[in-house]
């Protein structure tokens, strides 16, 4: 009982508590939640999302570091925009895998996240790594480069509203858009969709990994903009493959994402209150967020397993 | 019941969900015999043999090996009584061994070394010789074929059904397999061969039974046949002699282009609306499905194809509806050509999306920018009502609605995108009588100034002749005219001209 009331406390139970903790935990997981939500709308199964959010935090850190002189309003962009094209860019290697050799994005993408990894430990220890070159990560970056907060004493920052902003454009273009509608018949049914409605299924694949690479890039750049302003090998808890936990349980839309997000983050920031003031482990909040999931998949197949029968059993004419 | 007899199936009945797969289907396998188990797509032929296998449990009927009525409860039972069966899809782990594969389907303990004499000793008595050690992955399909039937073998099968062997084949490969499945049922094994191939079945089968929307039509020793009459069973002539035990159900249909003359149209002065010349086809794995076709359709008319399973069909209409690019050869097709594909559920309709949904996507690979939806639902709705669509609603998912509705939608949305032109193929499949009719309707009476070309393909003769103002044949990748017979009800050139013969 203690247990569960320093979660609650710990995620909404002060103001700080829920714009400074749970928002600011979520935030990284709009945006990945997203870039696997668009992926697997088109049937693009991108595990891969952790790397592509780590090339995006490296590229984001390596252009702070780059363009340190300059002020704010060219640092921010510029690391939201590197941090995109990189995480597309880690993305494009298994699309093109996939669309040149029909290489499986699952296999390929999951390779590509322990590169990632590999190679953001390589960067922390060299090319990026602090002046006194003791510690494996990057230096701080500059005050202007760190991105803006959106409410004064909090730690929410200018990701938040990114992700805001990009779950609506994605669910406008999904629904109420040619392209997000090839999307979302690629995925529903891809020889329908190029034997009925001439669709290029490889390009639009093609496309759809390409933006869910950006997203999670753009995941790592606002992290290293907004929360961490350096870069380190534990920048990415595993936000990747939570975030694909994230898209499941909004069903794939990315309005529900935000908020499959907020409860996520919420759980986390919980957790680690729980293990703070009641000694209760944090792994203990895995156990749960597991069991939530295969709670959601689980009732979603009982309720098609039940609509199928009441659809059999009342059988129409033809 | 005679020890004659290696495998009886009788009035076996079969369903899935609303669909039956095979009601009034018999079979009667006599020992040391190839029989051909003939039909068209989705006439039961490989249903029919995996409830002999033991993969599937029929609802009614009688199942008879060796004279002994059987309840098989899965393929186990199947095997144990000496049935041995070769999928069309080869069931394979590619990345082991020629042994271990055989050895798969096997209990107890795996011992790599007695497995491979075995495949060597069989290799030996049989002349189908593998490499014990070779990785099945990569072998070439013929040799993985062999695989499939070293592994029956091992098994002590004495039964083989083999569901479209020579599918995959090289013409070279094929004979082989056809010769040696001859040498195998001489020395007293038993050979089902589910097949499409006409000539196949006709030139290696003792015996034949033919099957026709899942039901027995055809059946006897190929002797006693002629191959007009297998043919009238395959395409479903009223005037095949049918069993006495299969009812028959005259599905005798009206002439629907009755106000569609073929003499105007046969003007030269109209310019045809599709056209090949000369055009030849090679798919992916060499094999030449279309050879040097001239062909023309003209607005209004209404073009008939005939032609058995694998005869050039399939492709004809493709690339007449611009689904598939000739390899060599010269097409003329207005920009978009409206298509109703044989396998409406894959390749025309998304069954979890809306009516809606599925209204748009044909325009889907061409759209841009926003799509006004409250535009798109009123033509799903005119779609609806113009065709007496029975749904509850445009936002029903598609897969609410029943298969003959499904295809009037279907046929709705393509004469809205494509007004010039319209491409059918087997339209009916899995219709009842009355939905069929209805479809077959809208398609031959689609209007429009000009009026479209039509271009549709049935596997029923009945039904292609009750809509064509011309009809062409497809044989072996040729298509040819068939001209038509004074007396209309005469079969004997369209029967014939599915034979090649001209």
């Amino acid at each position: 009982m203690d247990a569960l009331l320093a979660l609650w406390d710990g995620a909404f139970g002060s103001p700080f508590a829920f714009w400074s903790a749970t928002l600011v935990r979520a935030t990284p997981l709009v945006l990945v939640g997203l870039a696997v939500a668009l992926a697997f709308r088109a049937g693009v199964l991108n595990i891969g999302a952790e790397g592509q959010l780590v090339a995006g935090a490296i590229a984001a850190a390596a252009f702070a570091q780059w363009l340190e002189a300059m002020p704010g309003i060219v640092t921010v962009p510029a690391m939201a925009v590197g941090g995109m094209c990189a995480g597309a860019a880690w993305a494009g290697i298994a699309a093109w895998l996939r669309r040149r050799f029909e290489v499986l994005e699952v296999i390929s993408t999951i390779m590509l996240n322990f590169i990632a990894h590999a190679l953001l430990s390589w960067v922390v220890r060299g090319p990026l790594q602090e002046p006194t070159g003791i510690y494996p990560q990057s230096r701080a970056i500059a005050e202007a480069a760190r991105w803006p907060f959106l409410l004064d004493g909090q730690r929410l920052h200018l990701g938040f509203a990114l992700g805001l902003v990009l779950a609506g454009a994605s669910w406008y273009w999904l629904t109420r858009t040619a392209g997000g509608f090839r999307v979302r018949v690629v995925g529903a049914g891809a020889r329908a969709a190029a034997s009925a409605g001439g669709v290029d299924v490889a390009r639009t694949s093609f496309g759809i990994f390409l933006v869910s690479g950006a997203c999670a890039g753009l995941a790592g750049a606002s992290e290293v903009g907004g929360v961490t302003w350096a870069l380190y090998e534990g920048i990415s808890p595993g936000y990747g493959y939570t975030a694909i936990a994230v898209a499941l349980l909004a069903r794939l839309d990315p309005r529900w994402v935000v908020l499959s997000a907020v409860f996520f983050g919420a759980l986390e920031a919980g957790a680690a209150a729980m293990q703070r003031d009641a000694g209760v482990p944090a792994v203990i909040v895995q156990v749960f967020v597991a069991l939530v999931i295969l709670g959601v998949l689980g009732g979603r197949q009982l309720t098609e397993r039940l609509r199928a029968q009441q659809r059999a059993a009342r059988p129409e004419a033809a | 019941m005679t020890e004659d007899e290696a495998l009886v199936l009788r009035d076996v009945r079969c369903s899935f969900g609303r669909t039956v797969a095979l009601d009034g289907a018999s079979c009667t396998v006599r020992s040391g015999t190839i029989h051909a188990l003939l039909g068209e797509n989705g006439a039961g032929k490989t249903t029919l043999m995996r409830i002999a296998f033991g993969l599937l449990a029929p609802e009614a009927g009688e199942l008879r090996v060796r004279g002994a009525s059987v309840t098989l409860r899965s393929s186990r039972d199947g095997i144990a009584l000496g049935l041995g069966m070769v999928h069309q899809h080869f069931m394979l782990v590619p990345a082991m061994t020629v042994a271990e594969n055989v050895a798969l389907g096997g209990r107890g303990r795996f011992d790599p070394r007695a497995t491979a004499a075995r495949i060597v000793a069989i290799g030996r008595e049989s002349g189908l010789v593998l490499d014990p050690a070779a990785r099945a992955g990569d072998l070439s399909v013929g040799a993985q074929q062999r695989l499939e039937i070293v592994k029956a073998l091992a098994h002590e099968a004495r039964i083989l059904i083999l569901d479209e062997p020579t599918a995959v084949l090289s013409p070279a490969e094929a004979s082989e397999l056809l010769q040696w499945l001859r040498r195998f049922a001489d020395g007293g094994g038993t050979v089902v061969l589910i097949t499409h191939k006409l000539r196949d079945a006709l030139a290696f089968a003792d015996d034949l039974t033919v099957l026709r929307l899942g039901r027995t039509v055809l059946a006897g020793a190929r002797a006693g046949l002629t191959e007009a009459q297998v043919v009238a069973a395959l395409v479903g002539d009223a005037d095949a002699p049918v069993l006495a035990t299969a009812r028959s159900e005259t599905r005798s249909f009206t002439r629907r282009s009755a106000q569609r003359s073929a003499d105007p149209f046969a003007d030269a002065k109209v310019a045809p609306v599709l056209r090949l010349e000369h055009v030849t086809y090679v798919d992916a794995r060499g094999v030449t499905r279309l050879r040097d076709v001239t062909l023309e359709v003209r607005a209004g008319e209404v073009l008939g194809v005939l032609g058995v399973e694998g005869a050039g069909q399939h492709e004809l209409l493709r690339i007449l509806a611009g689904r598939l690019e000739p390899t060599r050869g010269q097409v003329t097709r207005p920009a978009r050509v409206g298509f109703i594909p044989e396998d409406r559920l894959h390749d025309a309709l998304i069954p979890e999306l809306t009516l809606t949904e599925n209204l748009a996507l044909a325009e889907s690979g061409q759209a841009r920018g926003r799509i006004r939806w409250d535009a798109v639902r009123e033509a799903t709705s005119s779609v609806l009502r113009e065709l007496q669509v029975r749904a509850s609603g445009t936002e029903a998912p598609a897969r609410t609605l029943s298969g003959g509705n499904q295809q009037k939608f279907v046929v709705g949305r393509e004469r809205r995108v494509a007004s010039a032109a319209l491409v059918a193929e087997n339209p009916t499949r899995g219709l009842d009588f009355r939905a069929s009719s209805r479809v077959l309707d809208e398609i031959a009476n689609a209007g429009g100034s000009p009026p479209p070309a039509i271009v549709m393909h049935s596997s029923d003769l009945d039904e292609v002749l009750s809509v064509a103002t011309r009809v062409v044949a497809c044989f072996n990748g040729e298509v040819h005219e068939v001209a038509r017979p004074a007396d209309s009800d005469d079969r004997t050139p369209y029967t014939r001209a599915l034979l090649g013969a001209r």
